[in-house]
């Protein structure tokens, strides 16, 4: 389907079922804060290629707030990003997504007054390349360019099994669909790096198989990088390669998971917390 | 029973992407654009198509032009009438100074002045989420008016800026009767109204509705809400003036800067309640019901009150009767008319067997 | 230069009203998010129901025409008018309306004004009308005296009536039991909600007071230029006060206020002449718009942060 990591999957296919590269994204001394509020300070991490990463933590631990450090919607203080080897001190989203980071949020972000088809439609605008006066002709490229994509937009709709709703409106769906549609509107953009914000929060135990498979099947046959935050040990334990771990803002762990688990801070910022 | 999609199947995108894909709809449009575009000048007389079915149509396109801006990109303008004004004032200045202007050049540099102008104001107003762009039309919407009649060149020198529009001529044959007019007008907006649904219909389109219903997200995709929202407030400008330039032309014949007020910028926002935010449809919907109301209530009301009432009463009538009908329709079906169509092509689309 | 001070404090002067106008406004956007494009109407209203009641009360109750009983007795039921069109736009507009998108509710209130014009001038009359508060327009005696400059009797003393307004109401906002369930609602609804206060009946406390501060808006203006539709438009540079002050801010609307009135003024009369007078009734939207260029939050908005 997405033709361009196409090679790249194949190969990791053959080594080991998915072939870890270098660090592509480097945070360094990330701090972050909202009018004297602090959200992040001093948070360092690598994300590798190809790799499933995990964020981890308490609630209000600075999670969501990392993700947005990544693509640029929040804008930190102090620290570097190393994006494919270009640092910065922000991201920009609009620049994020022209490099192939492409994300779902915490609490649904679909466009409600739109159909599941037009949602994950919306994931390749940035891949078309005629203009408003071809726009309002509907003719020649403008269309030929509509039904390119649409293709490709189908084969995400085969992907997650969600052809039956395609013409729905995405208001309509219940929680779960809309996750899964929410997933197609970033794997539409063909990205490089997926960042996910809690994909199977309140998910049923299939729901959660299922969203847990699509993610692996995602990074597996594409080879993309992906980031994501949950809160459910058991599927982060399964699924992920390396976790970082934040409270109050701070980093307190890093490493596989098994590392991460056995991590005194860790177990005491859990059992401080949830318990 | 006959109105049902069963056995129609798309076996490519592009049956798939057609406005109307249900056949019956399309042999419907069809018929009703001949039947606007055959049947009518023939059998309609010349106080039909001079005050109620050219306003309709000038109004349809002034409504679709704000509804691709509230309805479909979610942002609120009060100044629609000042950016008919630019429109029929810059169609009148281009005609005047420049020797055989082409009308409907004219006609699109009109509306390409709206548009000038609109991004002039947006610019300011949209770079911020809320309801700037509501104030800063309110800005364009007092001092175009203003400009229009303290600057006499914009109305060669008239008296308090009062002009009356050129002969309209395309390829020698000259538009003078209101059959001819109302054809022009026709022909004009069913063009605007097909490019309309095409740009709401692409990946403009998209992103119009996206920045409406969730900037964040849409951002994060690639999309930038501020060139978007421009975008859109550009056309929609554009839309205004064109229709602005054919109120003057084919409709009024002579306009004055202060007949665009504030108080027809709100019509035209009514048009879209009503009507239905985020439908092409409901626009010709909404300035059809608009346009025809107040003659209703002009009609009827003294005649069933009989000499009971005024005219100032039937006036302070029609105030409440358009508020009331804005807040209930707000709160009652805010997809408005276009929404109540569909909700009965659902049920004919079922009838005869309920499930 | 003494002409630049007199039209500068005659400027200052109208700019109170502003604030106050501005004030209720704000009140009403902090408490439930609605940008009430009805403020306008409503001060029109309130001006035309004091003014319509003066009219008919001697008739009614045999009391002296113009005298100060009836004055009290027609700003009391202006008053009580206000807030039963307060209580009742709580019932009938914003309740069904609630949690609707923010357009939807500002569509409403354009949709409210219209139906509160139609039905003031529909029970009153359309026509203009005079009204007298009894102070007279004639320049400030020790000011004449003393620097020689003309600032209006009247101007004066509406500016006071209006300051204490604003500054009560300020206070209002600031120190009471109320003003802190204001703040908390304007705050967050979902957590004002949980705690126990009752959303609807703050709803119709801001709109009460948005009534009567428009009842005392509309009362001075109407002294001073006849109460007539006019009136709606005068109410509607709130807007630009707000964009100026930030839209949730009471110290911005009011500094938004004065800016607003001293500029409008000072543009009239110095740049008026050049390009043919008239640049009123848009220069305060103009200013506003330019204002937002280097600073779109406000004067003393705060910088609004989404949370995704």
């Amino acid at each position: 389907m997405m033709t361009n990591d196409m090679a790249v999957a194949d190969a990791g296919q053959q080594a080991t079922g998915r072939r870890i590269g270098g660090v592509i994204l480097d945070l360094q001394k990330i701090s972050l804060s909202f009018g004297g509020v602090k959200a992040l300070t001093d948070i360092s991490f690598d994300v590798r290629e190809h790799e499933i990463r995990a964020i981890i933590g308490p609630n209000g631990a600075g999670k969501s707030s990392m993700l947005n450090v990544i693509n640029g919607v929040y804008h930190p203080q102090q620290g570097d990003i190393v994006f494919h080897g270009e640092t910065r001190h922000e991201m920009d989203p609009h620049k994020a997504a022209k490099q192939g980071i492409a994300r779902t949020f915490q609490n649904i972000a679909l466009f409600k007054g739109m159909s599941v088809l037009d949602n994950i439609m919306t994931g390749r605008n940035l891949k078309m390349k005629t203009n408003l006066l071809q726009h309002a002709l509907f003719w020649g490229a403008a269309q030929r360019e509509e039904i390119e994509h649409r293709k490709k937009v189908e084969e995400v709709i085969d992907f997650l099994e969600i052809q039956s709703i395609r013409k729905t409106p995405v208001g309509r769906l219940p929680y779960g669909l809309q996750k899964r549609v929410e997933l197609g509107r970033a794997l539409a953009a063909e990205p490089s790096m997926l960042l996910l914000d809690e994909p199977m929060a309140g998910m049923n135990v299939e729901e959660k198989q299922d969203m847990s498979r699509f993610i692996l099947d995602v990074n597996d046959q594409f080879g993309t990088t992906i980031v994501l935050i949950e809160h459910d040990m058991g599927v982060v334990m399964d699924i992920s390669d390396r976790v970082v771990v934040l409270d109050y803002g701070k980093k307190i762990g890093d490493g596989t998971p098994e590392e991460v688990m056995a991590n005194p801070d860790v177990i005491a910022a859990y059992l401080g917390t949830s318990h | 029973m006959f109105y049902r999609e069963a056995g129609q199947f798309k076996a490519s995108y592009q049956a798939d992407q057609q406005i109307f894909p249900i056949r019956q709809d399309r042999v419907a449009v069809w018929a009703l654009i001949v039947f606007f575009a055959a049947v009518v000048p023939v059998i309609a007389d010349q106080y039909w198509l001079k005050a109620i079915l050219i306003p309709v149509l000038i109004f349809s396109l002034a409504a679709l032009g704000l509804n691709i801006l509230t309805g479909y990109a979610g942002q609120l303008s009060l100044g629609s009438a000042a950016f008919m004004a630019v429109g029929a004032f810059g169609a009148y200045n281009f005609m005047l100074r420049i020797d055989g202007m082409p009308f409907l050049l004219a006609l699109v540099m009109g509306g390409l002045c709206a548009a000038a102008v609109g991004v002039l104001f947006g610019l300011p107003s949209l770079r911020i989420k809320g309801f700037y762009l509501a104030v800063a039309t309110l800005a364009a919407q007092f001092f175009i008016v203003w400009a229009l009649v303290k600057f006499p060149w914009f109305s060669n020198y008239s008296s308090s800026g009062v002009i009356s529009t050129q002969e309209i001529s395309i390829l020698g044959f000259v538009f003078d009767g209101p059959t001819s007019k109302y054809m022009l007008t026709l022909a004009v907006v069913v063009v605007l109204a097909l490019a309309a649904k095409n740009m709401v219909r692409s990946s403009t389109g998209r992103a119009w509705m996206a920045v409406r219903d969730m900037d964040v997200a849409a951002e994060v995709i690639g999309i930038r809400p501020m060139r978007t929202k421009l975008i859109a407030f550009a056309v929609s400008s554009f839309y205004c003036g064109v229709a602005g330039a054919l109120y003057a032309y084919t409709y009024l014949g002579t306009v004055e800067p202060e007949g665009f007020n504030l108080d027809l910028s709100f019509k035209i926002l009514f048009m879209i309640i009503i009507g239905g935010t985020g439908s092409i449809m409901g626009s010709f919907l909404g300035a059809a019901f608009i346009v025809l109301l107040p003659i209703l209530l002009d009609n009827f009301v003294p005649s069933l009150l009989g000499d009971l009432v005024s005219s100032s009463f039937v006036s302070n009538f029609q105030l409440i009767v358009f508020g009331g009908m804005i807040i209930f329709f707000l709160i009652v079906e805010p997809h408005g008319l276009a929404r109540l169509w569909q909700i009965g092509k659902e049920k004919l689309r079922l009838w005869p067997f309920p499930h | 230069m003494q002409f630049f001070l007199e039209v500068l404090i005659g400027g200052l002067l109208s700019g109170v009203l502003y604030a106050l106008v501005a004030l209720g406004f704000v009140l009403i956007f902090k408490a439930s998010g609605v940008f009430n494009f009805a403020q306008g109407a409503m001060v029109f209203f309130a001006a035309l129901t004091f003014v319509g009641f003066q009219e008919v009360l001697p008739g009614w109750t045999g009391l002296e025409e113009g005298g100060s009983a009836v004055f009290w007795l027609a700003f009391a039921l202006a008053l009580v008018s206000m807030i039963i069109l307060g209580i009742l736009t709580e019932k009938i507009v914003l309740r069904p309306l609630v949690n609707q998108p923010h357009i939807t509710l500002f569509m409403a209130t354009i949709g409210l004004s219209y139906l509160i014009e139609g039905i003031a001038q529909g029970v009153w009359g359309a026509n203009v009308r005079g009204l007298d508060l009894g102070i007279e327009d004639v320049p400030v005696e020790w000011l004449m005296e003393s620097s020689n400059i003309l600032v209006s009797k009247f101007d004066l003393v509406a500016a006071g009536i209006a300051g204490v307004l604003v500054a009560s109401l300020a206070l209002l906002f600031q120190y009471t039991k109320i003003g802190r369930a204001l703040r908390a609602v304007a705050d967050d609804h979902q957590a004002a909600l949980s705690i126990g206060i009752p959303l609807q009946h703050i709803w119709v406390i801001v709109w009460g007071v948005a009534g009567f501060v428009a009842l005392i808006a509309g009362m001075i203006w109407g002294a001073r230029n006849g109460v007539q539709f006019a009136l709606t438009y005068t109410a509607l540079k709130a807007l630009p006060v707000l964009i100026l002050g930030g839209f949730t801010s009471v110290p911005g609307a009011i500094v938004g206020g004065l800016i607003i009135g001293a500029s409008e003024k000072l543009a009239e009369v110095y740049v008026g002449p050049f390009v043919g007078g008239g640049i009123e009734s848009w220069f305060p939207y103009v200013l506003a718009l330019l204002f937002l260029l280097v600073r779109p939050e406000g004067l003393f908005g705060e910088k609004h942060i989404d949370r995704v």
